[in-house]
């Protein structure tokens, strides 16, 4: 080995004239094995083997059956069960992302504010991040609950006492409010990581900005709107990201507290694939819907880092 | 809630009296919000500790009146909870232990050794972050089922004992720990694989605590994976359990929340006494390591 001086000099030279030397070469292979050959396996080739077998007609007893683009076509041409899959999807995505967002930003901005008590707040908050979401799903089917539940009490209570004519809505076996169930579970566990994110990004954020924008009259909302929320834009946007795909993958909440019912009101791509595999057995078509899902997130993901030129403000040059 | 919003965007020491009261507005609020996040928690005990007549009347009480401690001993009984413990416990320790080594071993390799292909390896393991978990699972459903690993320990472990994601925020660490560094070892005659044990991993604690509660907690709650490959409850883990059991006692809802609170209660227990290291962790590793 020779000796090196600047680690700046020693990139320049590695990427220049040392691109690999022969003495670890094999020693990287080896550092690289038990990971590489689980990648391999469990990951490249599945994926490879997926593709093909989304081609495929095949319940895992009678042999495989090619047959060409068919499990697609069906899917997106005839296949009434996933239209109401797909518009189940971006009705979660459409409601959730932006809940989960505006609720992590507004208590990040609460509890930004110095004050007393943020570690007890944070705790709390944060608690549903960690549980485990089977659990969670059945605590809130009892909490549903039209004629046992706290929630429809609650609400029942309030009608009587106001003297409105409020109803609880029979949530889990009306169509119509099985969707709003999931999402409000969804709001409650995940809550608390937006809010733990933002919370980080709210603390980047230069209180000079603040008062010289107080200097020049800016009101609260105005101190939001035209430094708090350009700051955190680039946190805004990575949430954006990984929340939708994160409401693209939505399973457990459904399977657990609604069955993915009433009227297949609740169920999810993620969801369609499990029961054509492992309950229709149909591999081919579940690999198929599996594929579709990855189409979406990639074109959803990739539309989104397009649209962030419009809004995501990055701090530029060396002020920041 | 939503009167307080002028309060919640005021910055701080704004003196005066609005001050105060935005303040006291500011913490009605979070209590509020507090008291929605915890209503769940405590509807799921005190319906754990009812009797079923109690469950069943109107209005619903949060106290149950007597407690009924038998509850949890009929949830055990019923389901072997403790064993699905266990299973839980084995899985997670082996998974995050085996993670660990197969991906802090190539990060080293990727971020600290020169070989032929090393740009374009890691390329391609990058370009399967993109791929949801769902794309595989099938194939690697029936490649355990062809192994015979079906309803087995390996089929829980083995396939999640790699990650692509793992390795990329280990790369990004072990780039910042100063080259120098393993230069000097190398020059007192270390090889590659003491540098990493003995210069790399331990001044990489942060992160390695951080990706630790990560995937431990990822193994601990994953429930769709092992919902595919365990049939008996020699493997169940707790979530998979725990929704077999709903599944055979569906209505008897006293049980149920009594196996809520088992799955719920050892978690969230380590959690209040590690709060700081399960937010850092979580949120260290959402955000990929920056």
């Amino acid at each position: 080995m020779t000796a090196q001086t600047a680690p700046a000099r020693q990139q320049i030279a590695v990427s220049r004239w040392h691109r690999y030397r022969p003495d670890q070469q094999w020693e990287a292979y080896l550092f690289l094995l038990p990971s590489f050959i689980g990648f391999l396996i469990f990951v490249a080739i599945p994926v490879v083997a997926s593709l093909a077998l989304s081609f495929y007609d095949w319940n895992l007893l009678s042999p495989p059956e090619f047959v060409g683009f068919e499990n697609y076509s069906q899917l997106l041409t005839k296949d009434r069960v996933f239209r109401k899959v797909l518009f189940n999807t971006f009705y979660f995505i459409v409601t959730i992302v932006p809940l989960q967002l505006g609720f992590g930003l507004l208590l990040a901005v609460a509890l930004n504010q110095g004050l007393r008590g943020l570690e007890i707040y944070r705790l709390i908050y944060f608690m549903p991040v960690v549980t485990t979401i089977v659990a969670a799903a059945l605590v809130f089917q009892w909490f549903f609950n039209r004629d046992f539940g706290i929630l429809a009490a609650a609400i029942w209570e309030f009608g009587a006492t106001t003297g409105l004519p409020i109803q609880p809505p029979d949530w889990l076996n009306d169509p119509d409010w099985a969707k709003p169930a999931v999402v409000i579970l969804t709001l409650w566990k995940n809550s608390g990581f937006t809010m733990v994110i933002y919370l980080a990004a709210l603390q980047g954020v230069p209180a000079e900005l603040y008062d010289a924008a107080k200097v020049d009259g800016a009101s609260g909302w105005q101190r939001f709107r035209f430094v708090t929320f350009p700051m955190v834009s680039p946190t805004t946007f990575f949430l954006m990201v990984i929340q939708m795909i994160g409401a693209f993958q939505l399973f457990s909440e459904a399977f657990v507290m609604t069955q993915g019912g009433p009227a297949q009101a609740t169920l999810t791509i993620v969801y369609y694939i499990y029961q054509m595999a492992f309950e229709f057995q149909r591999m081919g078509r579940g690999a198929a819907v599996a594929w579709v899902l990855f189409i979406f997130i990639f074109i959803f993901t990739l539309v989104q880092t397009r649209l962030q030129r419009r809004w995501v403000h990055y701090e530029t040059g060396g002020e920041s | 809630m939503t009167a307080t919003t002028p309060a919640t965007i005021r910055p701080e020491n704004t003196p005066g009296a609005t001050f105060k009261t935005g303040r006291l507005a500011l913490h009605a609020a979070l209590i509020l919000g507090s008291v929605a996040m915890l209503l769940p928690f405590a509807w799921m005990l005190a319906t754990s500790l009812k009797s079923p007549p109690q469950i069943f009347t109107y209005p619903p009480s949060l106290v149950p009146d007597p407690v009924v401690w038998r509850n949890y001993l009929d949830t055990v009984q019923a389901m072997p909870f403790g064993r699905f413990y266990l299973n839980s416990l084995f899985v997670a320790v082996s998974v995050t232990a085996l993670q660990i080594l197969t991906s802090s071993l190539a990060a080293f390799a990727f971020a600290r050794l020169r070989f032929r292909g090393r740009e374009v390896l890691f390329l391609v393991y990058l370009a399967t972050l993109m791929i949801p978990f769902h794309v595989t699972m099938i194939p690697n459903f029936i490649l355990i089922r062809f192994l015979r690993w079906f309803d087995t320990f390996y089929a829980l472990i083995v396939p999640t004992a790699f990650s692509v994601f793992a390795v990329f925020l280990l790369r990004q660490y072990f780039r910042g720990i100063p080259v120098e560094l393993d230069e000097a070892a190398r020059m007192d005659g270390a090889s590659s694989f003491r540098i990493w044990g003995q210069v790399i991993m331990p001044l990489s604690g942060p992160v390695l605590a951080a990706l630790t509660i990560f995937v431990f907690l990822g193994s601990w709650n994953d429930f769709l994976w092992p919902l595919v490959v365990s049939n008996s409850n020699a493997t169940r883990t707790i979530p998979v359990g725990l929704a077999t059991f709903r599944g055979q006692y569906n209505t008897d809802w006293h049980l149920l929340m009594a196996g809520s609170v088992i799955a719920l209660l050892p978690v969230l227990l380590v959690y209040v006494f590690a709060q700081k290291r399960f937010v850092e962790g979580i949120t260290l590793s959402g955000m990929g390591g920056r």
